[in-house]
């Protein structure tokens, strides 16, 4: 197999996803400072909602939106999968009340005096 | 040392679990049957021509109003987490420096044009890549814009949870006003569909998203405010 062929068959949303992904979930595993973890979880999540928008991707296929160029008649035949969009879209927005959350959580613990590594916390280690 | 091999295994396993799908992935030639239902009813049954949107106001509405929900939960987390009692002296930091000019020109030029585009984008929300949450957040820039020209200032808070409980319940009415008159709850065939393609179209959809849009706005504009730490 050359390598053409194997860029090929690189899909090239999915591979973005999962590398961030993987970088998000590096940064929940092994950064200390609780920002920065908050941060790496909007990382991650990104990523997921790439791989899972990446599933519903169909090659050559137009946005599931109705205009002059594609009727209802063709609909079916043209466009790409809606239901992974839709719940990508669900997604980012429970994703965005999560990180306000964590964040909110890790300003508080700094105001307590608790400061912004995990480390500090060894005590609520299960 | 034993938590960075621990770390790289995890990370490991997680390429490994994600690789079939990035490579060699195998993507449909065809949506499969719920797929094709929605893009063959959606334009029909409901006069929409945004089929994502069909999806997330109608066909499963019931999600969204859950979603609006633990939006609206998050908010008052934050709210309560992130008032100046309980930050104590870290709250009340020494005063904040004013913004430039370029800034503050700049947030007096684009607040309005932010408010109109939010406002577009979620009426717009059954005929274009848009809608009711992309709206709201449009919106709440034009807020955080303002609060970081100046930063002394504060949001009318009684303001905005007047259109954020005011919306919440216009949300839930129009789901009603569905179960009433098109027997399903949050059927947007409550209202006349109209014509597809056109504003004035696709029945409830367009009322439900503008609710949802007013209450992003005015949560997330809350949370931008929150985390300014100076809130009573």
């Amino acid at each position: 197999m050359n390598a053409l062929e194997f860029l090929a068959g690189i899909n090239p949303v999915a591979a973005s996803g999962a590398a961030l992904v993987l970088v998000g979930l590096w940064g929940v595993l092994a950064r200390p400072n609780l920002f920065k973890i908050a941060i790496a979880f909007t990382v991650l999540e990104t990523g997921v909602n790439l791989v899972i928008l990446s599933v519903g991707y169909i090659r050559g296929r137009t946005a599931p939106i109705l205009d002059a160029a594609s009727d209802a008649a063709t609909a079916s035949a043209r466009m790409t999968d809606p239901v992974p969009q839709a719940l990508v879209l669900t997604a980012i927005v429970i994703g965005l009340a999560v990180t306000a959350l964590m964040l909110s959580y890790a300003l508080r613990l700094k105001a307590a005096g608790g400061g912004s590594s995990i480390e500090a916390y060894g005590e609520e280690k299960w | 040392m034993m938590r960075k091999v621990l770390v790289f295994l995890a990370l490991i396993g997680f390429a490994f679990a994600l690789l079939p799908l990035a490579y060699r992935a195998g993507v449909a030639d065809e949506p499969n049957a719920l797929a094709t239902a929605y893009l063959e009813r959606a334009p029909a049954e409901l006069a929409t021509a945004n089929v994502v949107t069909a999806i997330v106001v109608s066909y499963r509405g019931f999600d969204t109003l859950g979603e609006v929900a633990v939006l609206f939960a998050a908010t008052a987390g934050v709210g309560a987490l992130l008032t100046k009692k309980r930050l104590g002296s870290a709250g009340a930091r020494a005063p904040r420096k004013e913004a430039t000019e370029v800034l503050g020109t700049a947030a007096r030029l684009l607040t309005s044009l932010l408010a109109l585009f939010g406002v577009y984008i979620f009426t717009h929300g059954h005929l274009t890549p848009g809608g009711g949450f992309q709206g709201g957040v449009v919106i709440a820039t034009a807020v955080l814009l303002n609060i970081l020209a100046r930063p002394q200032s504060h949001l009318a808070h009684g303001l905005m949870t007047a259109v954020e409980s005011l919306s919440g319940a216009a949300y839930v009415a129009l789901g009603l006003l569905g179960a009433f008159l098109a027997w399903g709850f949050l059927d947007p065939r409550a209202l006349p569909l109209g014509e597809l393609g056109k504003l004035v179209s696709a029945g409830a959809i367009p009322l439900i998203y503008s609710v949802v849009g007013l209450k992003v706005g005015a949560e997330l504009s809350g949370i931008l405010e929150a985390l300014k730490g100076d809130r009573e």
